[in-house]
């Protein structure tokens, strides 16, 4: 099969929107996304995450890929790849900013050169590389191929024996007054090293620098053309093959190496930003994709985002573990308040979503549900010029995503109904796990209705929890265990200082 | 270009660190009394006497060097003068030439470049040639080295030289320059040549071939953007030498500047010798002693500060001592305990930089640095109690001084009762004696003196201010055990005439 992606296996993958998904802002994802792909803007790579695969096929196709990048100099020769034709852009830039034609030729002579050798060094330094993944393999193969083209050794011989005409051009010059004289050789005496070395003795100690900074815009002023076309024309072979080439040479670039450069960005980026987190400790893994059984689980999960928003050191972020075994499909997260459940749940759809993604995934390991759809509840602000109360627009947005859930799909309910009585509140939630248990879906649901978790055999109680010795310190650990509802009380009444120890010490 | 007056073998360094306790032995040894006098009213001198005093020597041979210079200028005042209004006027020439020098361009800092560098170049053939006539007369090494530098660094082939390159860089027939293409075509690797010298002989050429080996452009008299690009490949043309010369003019100046410094510092020692001389009162060059020698001698050691402040001549000291590390000075009230003090503490400090001392004769080791605490008149500032304040500053002092120094207490820890203030300045004066730091302690605890006493200690001299039997004041001071009084009563009688 010919190479055309390194990215999608499936033609019919290929990304046209460039919508952020609804979840993302929920799990932070945005903010994760923005760092990775931070200066890589020219790329536009933000599609390729708004993306998700729905397929083990196209999955493994990527974690394939990411595993031959983890060889350091693989790694490195792409990276080198991909930061030799950004030079070569700069330099298309450059000549379509020109004015004048015989610097628009030259600066785009330096841009196929550039080109050229980018090919030629990425060729040399793949061809011994043991590749295992089959979307480098056949990139490779094209590449060589291509390397061998006749049209592109032309190419290579022809910038090559420009530079060196261009390189053999020199003149001298001779301003007096308003006229300049363009003389068609150089004189190689030195007249400023003669004064440098007369007065070299008073030069000692010297600090301050007095040479003049001159300006390094690319353009030139209409002298400096003029100038120029009076070396032209003492030079007129080698300037008339410049022309030439500028014209005739202007699709270069092959477009599925194009293709290339842009795609293989999405790996470096994602690729760099997690090797960061290893660095420091952090383990990630690729999990087994799994298209039908729905016993999963993760080991060491974390959330990614909170290093980005918190300006957190990755050591100190907290993993959580998780699975579901037999009918287990709802994870009900209770516990006290600012003990991690919402970290945790941000946690489950962020290890989904890199899964899908066929990304490395902040985990020691885990096995994740190759999934259809990944649907998020977040409590939001309340929108005071809303006519309709929020516990209808909680509602009116859980019925959205309970319309459009299928049992592939994966849903996120954080602290739903918090705007209504203790009693409507069991009620509803009730009714909504009730669906959810019937469409088969896998979720997690943040609440702080104890209750829930013992709903059925599908549901799976997990706590926040407290320091053994210390129950005023979270841990931020979230573990499975059956609510006892005493941590939390007493987690309150530390809060109001009124425990046994607290009024005792009080009242003196 | 190095001046190296100051020191055998490095510059002085105006910017260099002065002695921490500065701002306190300037007023307690009444220094600006002494800078005024060898600056009669110029500033720069009374700023380099200060500078030079206060900069810490401690080497012998440094101290020699400059009293070898200092002897030299004396014997050749008028010309040493010279060639420090030489130094001035060439730092005052290049100021007026200021104008324009802000400007960046290379053409702008070459002209005012070579414009200073053809002043500079005049100045320093005349101070060649008044080197090669006088250096004989010069005996000190710093001077020797001094002239023999300016004339070997100064040949006269090389200021003809110079002077022929001044010529050339004002470009009269244009500018010649060889040129590379650089990125996007554009000229690169500009290098400025000689006028080519063969041009007569390229000119009969052409007329032999008939064609111009030259293409040209012009420059339209109205084209202002274009005699911008003109002025602007001008530039790229003679940046480097620009930057040559620019750079030179800095090292010139900062000779001159250096030689202005140096050479001050001994015309401002000319000064004050000339003042004391008329003066009549003896003047001598100190003998430095390594650091902790164990001997201290000086005879008729007066206070120069006094001297010029009244105008006619104070009463000398005389001491000759071995091994003492504690001087205790006990005695009658305004009998010249202060001005002793005062005039151990200038000769110190003007022995260690180079200067001569106002006495027939002084030796002394060299000190780490010399330090003063004096009772101060009560502040009205209210924060801490005078003890206090005399304890803080001693403490500033204990942060700041070294083994050997030297440092005069006068009626220090007075502020309390005496037994406590005898126990304080006891523990002080142990522990400094432990450092080997020579002490000078005006007091008027008689407890502590009397125990001192008593100890027989070898280390420790016993000065009291002398009184006539008629009860009037020699303002001399003798060897002799301490009193149980301190005049008061004299004074009470000469000030209410009882």
């Amino acid at each position: 099969m010919a190479f055309t992606s390194v990215l999608f296996i499936r033609p019919d993958d290929i990304p046209g929107v460039d919508v952020e998904p609804a979840y993302f802002k929920d799990l932070n994802l945005d903010q994760v996304v923005q760092a990775m792909t931070r200066g890589r803007s020219e790329y536009n790579l933000a599609p390729f995450f708004y993306t998700s695969l729905h397929d083990v096929d196209a999955i493994l196709y990527r974690q394939e890929v990411f595993r031959d990048l983890g060889e350091t100099e693989v790694f490195a020769q792409i990276h080198t790849f991909g930061q030799k034709l950004r030079v070569m852009r700069e330099r298309l830039t450059q000549a379509e900013k020109r004015y004048y034609p015989y610097q628009k030729a030259a600066w785009f002579r330096d841009a196929v050169e550039v080109y050229c050798g980018a090919i030629d060094d990425l060729a040399s330094g793949l061809t011994d590389r043991p590749l295992a993944s089959s979307g480098l393999c056949s990139f490779r193969e094209y590449l060589l191929q291509y390397r061998r083209s006749d049209g592109f050794t032309e190419l290579l011989a022809d910038t090559e024996l420009l530079r060196r005409e261009l390189g053999s051009v020199h003149y001298r010059l001779h301003l007096k007054g308003q006229r300049i004289e363009v003389y068609p050789s150089a004189d190689d005496q030195d007249y400023s090293a003669v004064i440098e070395k007369t007065f070299h003795k008073f030069k000692q100690g010297a600090v301050k620098q007095y040479r003049s900074t001159f300006r390094k815009d690319p353009d030139m002023n209409h002298v400096e053309a003029s100038i120029l076309d009076l070396v032209a024309k003492w030079y007129p072979e080698i300037f008339s093959h410049l022309q030439t080439y500028y014209t005739h040479r202007h699709d270069y670039l092959d477009p599925t190496i194009g293709r290339f450069d842009r795609e293989i960005q999405f790996y470096l980026a994602v690729h760099e930003y997690v090797e960061g987190f290893k660095a420091r400790g952090r383990s990630f893994c690729y999990p087994e994709p799994s298209d039908s059984k729905k016993n999963i689980f993760a080991k060491d999960g974390f959330d990614l985002a909170l290093a980005e928003t918190l300006k957190m050191e990755p050591s100190a972020i907290v993993c959580n573990d998780f699975h579901l075994a037999g009918a287990e499909r709802i994870l009900v997260v209770s516990g006290p308040n600012q003990g991690g459940k919402t970290t945790f749940a941000r946690m489950f759809g962020q290890l989904h979503y890199w899964a899908n993604l066929g990304c490395p995934t902040p985990a020691h390991a885990a096995r994740l549900m190759v999934w259809d759809r990944l649907l998020t509840h977040f409590e939001r602000q309340e929108d005071l010029g809303a006519l309709r109360g929020k516990l209808q627009d909680d509602l009116e947005r859980i019925h959205d995503i309970l319309l459009v859930a299928s049992s592939r799909s994966i849903i996120i309910m954080n602290e739903i109904f918090t705007s209504t009585t203790l009693q409507d509140a069991i009620f509803l939630s009730r009714e909504i796990l009730q669906r959810i248990q019937t469409l088969d879906s896998l979720a997690v649901c943040v609440t702080f209705i104890e209750e829930l978790a013992t709903l059925s055999e599908k549901t799976v109680s997990m706590v926040s929890t407290m320091a053994q010795d210390d129950p005023t310190q979270r841990t931020y650990k979230v573990v499975r265990r059956p609510q006892d509802g005493r941590a939390y009380a007493i987690s309150i009444a530390e809060k109001y200082r009124v425990t046994y120890d607290w009024i005792q010490e009080r009242i003196l | 270009m190095r001046v190296f007056l100051l020191y055998p073998d490095q510059d002085f360094q105006s910017d260099g660190e002065l002695y921490p306790n500065e701002p306190t032995i300037t007023p307690d040894l009444d220094l600006s009394t002494l800078w005024q006098a060898m600056a009669r009213g110029d500033d720069f001198l009374r700023e380099m006497s200060q500078r030079i005093i206060l900069t810490r020597v401690t080497e012998i041979a440094t101290i020699g060097y400059r009293q070898d210079v200092l002897q030299d200028s004396l014997d050749n005042e008028s010309l040493v003068r010279e060639i420090y209004s030489m130094a001035v006027s060439a730092i005052e020439r290049e100021k007026k030439s200021y104008f324009g020098f802000f400007s960046r361009y290379p053409s702008a800092i070459l002209g005012r470049s070579l414009e200073v560098m053809t002043i500079f170049v005049e100045i320093l053939e005349r101070l060649r040639a008044l080197a090669e006539t006088y250096k004989p007369q010069f005996k000190s090494s710093g001077f020797s080295r001094f002239f023999a530098m300016v004339i070997e660094e100064l040949g006269t082939d090389y200021l003809i030289e110079i002077r022929r390159h001044l010529r050339e860089l004002k470009f009269q027939k244009g500018l010649f320059m060889s040129v590379r293409l650089g990125p996007g075509n554009k000229g690169s690797h500009y290098i400025l040549n000689p006028r080519p010298t063969t041009q007569r002989r390229r000119w009969i050429q052409r007329i032999a071939i008939k064609e111009p080996d030259y293409l040209t452009y012009v420059v339209a008299d109205r084209d202002e953007a274009g005699a911008r690009a003109l002025t602007e490949l001008w530039d790229r043309g003679i940046d480097v030498v620009a930057n040559a010369l620019a750079q030179s003019v800095d090292h010139i100046l900062g000779f001159f500047i250096q030689l202005r410094m140096e050479l001050g510092f001994y015309v401002a020692g000319m000064n004050l010798y000339e003042t004391l001389r008329r003066l009549e009162a003896p003047v001598c060059f100190p003998t430095p002693l390594e650091f902790g020698a164990p001997y201290l001698g000086f005879e008729e050691l007066y206070d120069p500060c006094l001297l010029l402040r009244r105008g006619e001549s104070v009463s000398g000291n005389t001491l000759t001592c071995h091994d003492k590390t504690l001087t205790i000075i006990t005695g009658a009230n305004q009998g010249g305990k202060s001005t002793f003090l005062r005039s151990i503490g200038l000769a110190q400090l003007m022995m260690q930089a180079g200067l001569f001392v106002g006495a027939k004769s002084w030796r002394t080791p060299v000190a780490s640095g010399v330090f003063t605490h004096y009772k101060r008149e009560e502040d009205g500032s209210m924060q801490s109690g005078k003890l206090d304040e005399e304890l803080q500053r001693m403490s500033e002092v204990v942060d700041q001084i070294r083994p050997h120094a030297m440092i005069l207490f006068n009626e220090s820890f007075t502020a309390t009762n005496e037994r406590e203030g005898s126990e304080i300045s006891r523990q002080i004066l142990r522990a400094l004696g432990e450092k080997h730091i020579t002490v000078f302690f005006v007091t008027h605890l008689y407890e502590l003196a009397r125990t001192l006493y008593d100890e027989h200690s070898d280390h420790v001299l016993f000065l009291r201010a002398q009184r006539a039997p008629d009860g009037s004041r020699t303002f001399r001071l003798i060897e002799a055990p301490p009193l149980n009084t301190s005049y008061g009563e004299d004074v009470y009688r000469e000030i209410f005439e009882v």
